[in-house]
This record gives structure tokens, sequence and C-alpha cells, in this order.
């Protein structure tokens, strides 16, 4: 029987739930003894100028080994992502400027720990305070600059040169415009980032750091730090959560590299929550004015959507994410015209990049968002809006008005299935009769149909597949589990080709010199990518083991099976095992699978939600979702990838944003006020199963890690602005909290009283 | 999160830790179950010379009737608040209350007394204990004083409570079968009320309508005068000063109270 599509449960678990995990900052190694700990001295201000540094108390301090500042490190500031505007560099550690609450301004090496903190309370930095920069348009405005040097606050532009098309819109009945809030959040990993590093007497640096991508932060490290690639050597232990904001490295990474060589010793680092809150990369941040047309019998005619992209203050990844956001735009529907662009601008916060979904979750809200206005203005069902202007299956493959190559949809049926698995025309008359009754909780229906990208810019991953001679398999790939599970994942698919156990199959990752090359996981690519690498190789192993067999066997290649680890001679009894050959000659094939696209997994959403009229408080009652990504390889795996991003999606719905006050202090820098979900703000999930195979790969996956989150936003926004939508409410920006809630039902009772 | 270097004793007996703070006085913080105190001392927003552990105290740990009095001792967790049958009985308003502090590992370790004496003007007990009508025990070497709850708090985070007096006990009047109920408005399971009102006989406590906990005394006065519930819980955020936080406006919060009052009332009135 084939193990394809079967439940095998994690064999990650037994021991992070037993021992626990071994993350950067647990490791033991004896390369690590004697290290040296990092504590660093960040701004308390998001605009300054630094004007006085004294780090001579501090040096004094029990424990200190050296204090050092930007003064004494020979590093050329950096420019963090390759595509942004070339005078966005960051310092290593600034001596004329802070740009963000949190930016690391002195290094302090500690014997222990716990004296890193009293020595850095003994720091003094003296600030001329600058006004901060948080609102996007003031940041368009260039009134005040990041980088006077640069001139502007604009790090990217996406679709500026153009101008939008006046005519737009003349052919239509009804346009609805609308500046909707894409809100800032926080990965908030349950680790945080951390870090350690030893150079070695052959000159390399061993670097053991929280990544997603051990391969691509070994090239950014390098790169900061001046040396070559080869010299680098990253490990990942285990890595607690990502989320996008664990995509290759950070700078703090290569300054404990940098520090670990000046200092002669080995250097270990670790944040703190509050730290990693303001220091770890943050997502979304838009601010989007979406425009839609067309007839009053649902047709869309026109969209367009205008971003303002907040970069944080140095450009990270955040910088090139509208670009999927743009790409994105109309989303799953048949749509005229279409026109989008973007502004990404630098201002004083903590720096965006990915975050689950990562510029395709903004397309879809604002499409979705937009469909429910346009549905509203004409009086229309959202769900027969929606179905009115979906593309058809037979449209399929085709390049869409955003410039995306959509691969295989069967939008209607999803639509469908979610709506009759939630009893939707039930739905409605139990919602109408809550308002007629006039009830305090009332019912809010919200449907969504989005299509994303996944496995988009890392096409291509390398795997290598090898049987040992005492029959156990080793399995290397380029991914970087975080969670996700791939030692099961990708030993069953060894495992099919071989007919080995996966209790014999090893899967190594994150090594770089053991796995030179890699793309690491990101972009919910890795079973596409890296999955398909390993299918592919231990494909190839088998046909390579049929050849080396023939000649043990005598027999003809043709005749050749490969069962339960060994090559048999059909309908002969006779054969040899995988093992057996593996004893004359290393068994072994390195392969590489580049699908040259990416793919476009796609779903529907229903969600359902009370709302106490009373108190602004909505509640997820239900939520039933299609998460199309094809076809399935480990069930108990791919619904917890929809649970965790149907989870985040309702989350930042709901409850999550990252706020900064009017002068850059950051309001949510603990988990006492940064709003994430725990399982009591979530209902159960009703998950509903379609596979619609993609022809970009030979198993037909599409990717999974973001569909959830990326479909559940919209919806859940949707149904908690539909449960007060017989009030007046036709919008309320995320996270719909209680107070946004009550705010919107009190202006459109005043604005009814006009 | 390392905090300042701190001196930790922990004394055997009340009358030891009793002494240690009368030496120390404002030096020195008291640790109970640690969940308010420890976080802001990891932030390093409070830095005390020497830490008095007084957690397992079994002096502090009790439950029983005196009179027409439950008394509960001040060392005694959330959980057994909660779980008592004794509270339960007497003042099921107050187990009730603890039964929605933080989560049961919270509820394991944070204690009564370090609750009221924290004076966070959105905890709970406070203002179960204010609309019980309870009264707080304080033991110095200087004797023992009885301070009803009504006058014991004077600000945020603050008290009449001096720097070498320890909380002992807390009395509150047995209600019994009186009405009661407590409605807590929170984003998230865990978080802290937004607002939240308690009420026992005709009794209205406030959480986070102000500096310190409160009764809502205009909507009380009404209920004496015998005024419908609704009409009375329209007056519950007289007289209060809420302020604004990121979850809330404090007309949001004023609206809250009216509501939640009426809620509460209503409950309570077994309607």
């Amino acid at each position: 029987m084939s193990i394809m599509g079967t439940r095998v449960v994690r064999r990650e678990d037994p021991l992070f739930l037993s021992r626990g995990a071994t993350y950067t900052d647990d490791l033991t190694d004896e390369r690590l003894t004697g290290a040296l700990h990092l504590t660093l001295v960040r701004s308390p201000l998001a605009h300054a100028r630094i004007t006085a540094i004294d780090v001579e108390e501090a040096r004094s301090a029990p424990g200190v080994v050296a204090v050092i500042t930007g003064a004494e490190i020979d590093l050329a500031p950096a420019l963090l992502f390759g595509g942004a505007n070339k005078g966005m560099v960051r310092s290593w550690l600034p001596t004329d400027k802070v740009r963000f609450v949190g930016e690391p301004v002195v290094a302090v090496l500690t014997e222990e720990a716990y004296q890193g903190q009293d020595a850095a309370d003994l720091v003094e930095i003296d600030y001329d305070p600058l006004p901060a920069v948080i609102d996007l348009k003031a940041a368009a405005s260039d009134e005040v600059l990041l980088f006077e040097e640069v001139g502007t606050n604009t790090s990217n532009g996406f679709g500026l040169k153009d101008e939008f098309d006046e005519h737009l819109f003349d052919d239509c009945e009804v346009v609805v415009t609308k500046e909707i809030v894409n809100q800032r959040l926080a990965a908030a990993s349950l680790e945080t980032r951390a870090a350690s590093a030893v150079w070695g007497e052959d000159g390399r640096l061993t670097l053991w750091c929280s990544t997603q991508a051990a391969q691509s932060a070994r090239d950014e490290v390098a790169g900061w730090l001046g040396v070559d690639a080869a010299q680098v050597h990253v490990i990942t232990p285990d890595v607690g959560g990502g989320f996008g904001a664990k995509i290759g490295a950070d700078p703090e990474f290569a300054l404990v590299g940098w520090l670990a060589k000046h200092t002669g010793r080995p250097v270990r680092w670790n944040e703190t929550r509050s730290e990693n809150m303001t220091g770890m990369v943050q997502g979304r941040a838009q601010l989007q004015t979406v425009t839609i047309g067309g007839n009053r019998d649902g047709k869309v005619l026109a969209y367009r959507l205008d971003v303002l992209a907040d970069a944080g203050a140095y450009p990270r990844l955040g910088a090139v994410l509208p670009m999927f956001t743009r790409m994105m735009a109309p989303g799953v529907y048949d749509i005229p015209k279409v026109e989008s662009r973007a502004r990404v601008l630098v201002t004083t916060t903590t720096s965006t990049a990915a975050y689950r979904g990562a510029g395709r979750p903004e397309a879809t809200a604002a499409i979705e968002r937009s469909m429910d206005l346009f549905a509203a203005e004409i009086g229309m069902d959202p769900a027969e809006v929606r179905r009115r202007n979906l593309l058809r299956p037979e449209q399929f493959p085709l390049k869409t008005k955003g410039g995306a190559p959509y691969d295989s949809g069967e939008y209607e049926k999803a639509l469908d299935a979610v709506l009759d698995a939630a009893g939707y025309t039930g739905l409605r008359a139990e919602q109408q009769r809550r308002r007629d009754a006039g009830e305090v909780v009332q019912l809010g229906i919200g449907v969504s149909v989005f299509v994303e990208i996944t496995g988009g810019g890392a096409f291509s991953e390398d795997a290598s597949v090898e049987v040992h001679p005492d029959g156990t398999v080793t399995v290397l790939t380029g991914t970087s589990p975080h969670g996700q599970g791939h030692a099961t994942a990708w030993a069953m698919l060894a495992s099919e080709h071989l007919g080995i156990g996966i209790d014999r199959i090893t899967v190594l990752h994150g090594d770089t010199d053991l796995i030179p090359r890699g793309s690491g996981t990101m972009g919910s690519r890795s079973l596409q990518t890296g999955g398909v690498a390993v299918h592919q190789a231990a494909g190839e192993l088998v046909e390579l083991a049929k050849q080396r067999a023939a000649d043990v066997l005598e027999a003809n290649v043709d005749d050749l099976e490969v069962v339960d680890g060994s090559v048999n001679v059909r309908g002969t009894g006779q054969g040899v095992t995988l093992a057996a050959l593996a004893e004359k000659e290393r068994l072994q094939v390195d392969s590489n699978f580049d699908s040259g696209a990416p793919t476009f997994p796609f779903g529907a959403h229903v969600a359902v939600v009370e709302v106490d009229v009373e108190s602004g408080k909505a509640v997820v009652d239900r939520i039933v979702t299609v998460d199309d990504a094809g076809p399935v390889l480990n069930p108990l795996l791919c619904e917890g990838q929809r649970h965790g991003g149907i989870a985040q999606g309702i989350s930042q719905a709901l409850l999550e944003e990252v706020v900064f006050d009017a002068d850059g202090n950051p309001l949510t820098a603990t988990f006492a006020d940064y709003a994430f979900p725990s399982a009591a703000e979530l209902p159960s999930f009703t998950l509903l199963d379609m596979a619609t195979p993609t022809h970009l790969n030979p198993l037909g996956v599409k990717g999974i890690g973001e569909a959830g989150t990326i479909g559940a936003t919209p919806a859940v926004q949707s149904a908690v602005v539909d449960a007060v939508a017989h009030l007046g409410v036709r919008h309320i920006d995320m996270p719909t909290s209680p107070l946004r809630v009550w705010e919107a039902i009190n202006a459109a009772a005043s604005e009814g009283d006009k | 999160m390392i905090p300042v270097g701190f001196a930790y004793e922990r004394p055997d007996t009340l009358d030891g830790a009793l002494a240690l703070l009368a030496e120390h006085g404002e030096d020195a913080t008291v640790l109970a179950g640690g969940h308010s105190i420890l976080p802001v001392m990891k932030l390093r927003l409070a830095a005390p010379e020497l830490v008095i552990d007084i957690g397992r105290l079994a002096e502090l740990d009790h439950v029983r009737v005196d009179g027409d009095e439950l008394v509960v001792g001040a060392g005694t967790r959330h959980r057994t608040v909660e779980s008592s049958e004794v509270v339960q009985a007497e003042a099921p308003l107050l187990a009730a209350v603890a039964r929605t502090v933080g989560d049961p590992q919270i509820r394991h370790r944070g204690t009564l007394g370090g609750s009221l004496a924290h004076a966070d003007p959105a905890s709970d007990l406070p203002a179960a204990v204010l609309a019980l009508g309870g009264t707080v025990v304080l033991r110095s070497p200087r004797g023992e004083r009885s301070v009803p709850i009504t006058e014991f708090y004077t600000g945020v985070f603050s008290s009449v409570k001096e720097p070498d007096e320890l909380i002992t006990e807390v009395r509150v009047p047995r209600t019994g079968t009186a009405g009661w109920a407590y409605e807590k408005f929170t984003r998230r399971a865990n978080d802290w009320a937004i607002v939240a009102v308690a009420v026992v006989d005709g009794r209205v406590g406030l959480v986070n309508m102000g500096p310190t906990p409160l009764r809502a005394a205009a909507t009380e006065a009404a209920l004496a005068d015998g005024a419908p519930i609704a009409d009375a819980a329209a007056l519950a955020a007289e007289g209060t000063e809420p302020t604004a936080d990121l979850t809330a406006t404090a007309d949001y919060r004023r609206h809250l109270a009216r509501v939640l009052t009426r809620r509460a009332l209503t409950t309570a009135a077994g309607a």
C-alpha cells in the first residue's frame, strides 16, 4: 500500500514533547566553550542624532570583557535588501543617528549572560531627538527624511512611472472607493532570534542561528562580513517558528560573527521578548486605496489598487513584497480593467519583511473588501457578486491582468463547496431573524475566495538520497523545516520509491557544509520544490539501483522492480537488497528539481461570527474552508498548516496589530499588549477537501503553508462588518476590535441621524 | 529579562517576615505568587534590594468562617479561593471572580493578598472585595489594624498599607445566597479586564474605571431607591475617571460600565 496521502504522524514530535527541542540558545557544543555573551544597548528613541556615547563606566562593570561602539567596527554600513534604494544603509552600530526604537547602538560582551544588562545600564548615550515618521502619508511628503543624503523616504516604487488611466471607470454604473489599512503584524515566533559564532583555526566562521534558510543566511553574513561564502559554515539547530520573519540572516547575526573575530572568543546572543518585538522584522503594513467599478447586474468592470507600503527604518524584504500584492491584485476575478501601483516608504519603525502570506494577503484583503463594498453598494449578495466575476476553469492556464501565470483553478467549485457546507442560505435566514428581532448578538457571515502564489521567487531545489550498507537512508534537503514536518514528509517521499520504512530514513537540513545549496523554507515552497526534488532523487536512485542490480542479477532492467528495499526480478523471487548494492558501491543520487514557475493554490472561506452590538465584541463561531493546494502528501501535516494559517488569519482580522505612538514608541512590545490569539479565541475549523493538481511538477502539488491566512483574514473581517451592516456600517479596519466595532456602529448611527 | 541583583529571604514565620519588612521598609519587596512583581523586576521597572518571599507561609493560607464573616488568609492561592466549598457557599462572588484571574497556572501561584496589595485597578479581586464590602487586615510589628476596603486604595498601585505592613487576611461578609454576578470584558480569554463589574447584594464594584477599584455609588443609590435595573445601570459610570489605552477610550469604558452593570444586575436579580 502506498504511503502517499496517508496520515503518518510526525516523527519529530516525541522528542519535542519529551526532552524538548534544541534551539540555538540551548546549544552545548564544545566549540562554544567559554563563549562571551552579547547584550545590545538599544535606542529608546525612534529618530535622533547621537551626540555622545560614554562606555567607560560600563567597561569596568563586573564580568565585562568588551564594550564596542560603531567607531570600532571596520565594516561598511550595509544595504540589507539589495533591491532597495541604495542609500538606505544600516550601520552595524550607529554613531551618528538612530532610526527606530530598538536599534542596537552599543555591544556589551560579558563572561556571563546575567552580567550583560547591568553593564548595559551603565552605558550613557546622549541623543538629540528628531521628529518621528510614523504615518505613511507623512513619510511620502518627505518633510522629515530618515536619510537626508538620499533626499527621499521612498525606498521602492512599483508602477509609479505610469499615470493612472483617468477613464478606467468610465463604463461603470457604480464606482466605490475606500482607503483601508492592512495593519502591521509581528510574527511573534515563540523562539526569539539567536545566534552563536566561533572562528576556527582554519579561519572559518561557524555560525549557529535561528533561520528559515541556512544557505542564504550564510551568503548574507559572508557578504556583510566581507568574506567568501566558503569561509562561513552555518548550522541551523531546531527553530521555534519563523512565519517568514526568519528568512535568511539578521544583521545581528553578522555582528555576533564580527565580535567573535574581534575578541577572539566564541560569542553567544539571544534576545528578550521585548527586544524581539522591536528588533525582528514585522509584516503587512500597507495603506491601500481601492476603487472598484461595475454594473448593477453584479459585473465588475474595473479595479484599481493604490498602495503605500511601510518598509520600516531600513528596507528589508518588505520593500519588494508590494510587487506580489500588485501581481495578485485581481485575485480570482475576471476583471476587464485592472491597474495598480505601490510606493514603499521608510518610517522610523521596525523594518518589515515577510509574514505568512507576504504580499498576497494584502492583495486578497484589498480585492475581497472591494467586492463586499461593491456588493453593498448595488445591494446584491456578496457571494453572488463573487460568483458572477470568477475566472472559469476553462480559462486556465492564463496570464492575469496582474501579470501572474495562473496554472489551475476551480474557483466556483470551491465557493460552492464552502457555501454548501456552511449552510449559507440558512445562515442568511438566521441573520435576518436576529435582525428583525433586534437581538443583542447579531450574526455576521463573511465569504472570501482567494488565490495565492506559492514557490514564488525560488523555483529550484536540491535533494540527495543515499542508501547505506546497513539499509538505512539519508536524505539531504535544501529546505529548512521549522515546524512543517519535513523529517516526516520527505521520508515518506523517499520511502514510497525505496520501499524502506520511514523509521530507517533520516532527513538532514540546515548545515551548509553538508548541504551547500538550498533555498530554505518560505513562501509555501517546500513541498513543490524540495519535496519534489526528494521524490525525483529517490526515483533516480531506484533507476541507478536497477542498472547495478541488472548486472548482479544478470537480468534485464525492464524486468526489475523495487519492493521493500530490494531490487527484484519480477515474478522470480530473485533479488538483491539496496543495502547490498550500497555495500558494493556507494548508492547515492544528487538531484535538482526546477519547476521554472510558481503555482497558484486557491480556495474559499466562509466565516460566521457573532457580534455583541452593545459591547462591539466579535467572536468567531465557525469557519469553513477549502484550501486547494493540489494532491495532499500527508493530511495530518496539511491540516496542521491549514489550522495554523487560519488561526493567524482570524487573528489579523480580530486581534493583532503592532502599534507605534506618534513619537515612534512601540506600544505592543510585550505579549500582554500584542494580542495574538490563544485556542480560547478560536473555533473548531471545518476543513473541506479539494485537490486540483498543477501541471508544473510530477506530484501535482502546490503550497499550503499560507493559504489559511490568506483566505481567513478577509472572510472574518467581512463577517464582522456583515454582522453590523444592517446598522449602516460598510467597513471596519482590522483588527476589528470591540472598540472599533462599537465606534463604527456609533459613527453609522450619527451618520443616519443627519 | 534579568532583574537587577537583589537579596532574597524566605522567613519561616509571619513574625520573621514582619521583622524583615520593618528592618528594610521600602528597600524590600514582598513576593507571594510573583506574577505581578517578577515581570516588573525582570523589565527592570522595579529594583528592590531585598525580596521577602512569603509564598510558603502556612499562617497566611487558610479559609474559615468567623461569625458573620468569611476570612481568607492573604496567602491563599486563587485556585484555593475558586475551589473552596466554604468560599463558594459563603461568598460565591469571590470564588467566581477568582476563577477569572489569568489561567490555571497563574491561579495556582497568585494569592488573594498579593492581588489586593498590588493595587492594580485592572485586577479582578479588589473590585470583588469592594463589592462584598470587605475588610483588609494589616499587621506590622507595631500591631494589627483593619481597614475597610473602601478606604484601602489611594491610587494606581498605591494603598494605605505602610511599607512595614503585610496584609494577613481578608474578611468579607457572608453573603450566602444573595444575588451576585461578575461581568468581565476582555478581548482575549487571559487578558486583563478592559472593564469588569462585580455585583452582590445590591453593591456594585467596578474594575478599571479609574485609578482605584470603585463602587458605582450612583447606581447603588438608585437601586436602594427602587429604581429599575436599566435606570440604575445607566448611572454606573458617574463619578468614574477611566483612562484611555490601546484597547479602549474613556468613553468606551464608560459605555461598557453601563452595559456590564446592567447585565450583572440582571443576572444577580436572577432574571
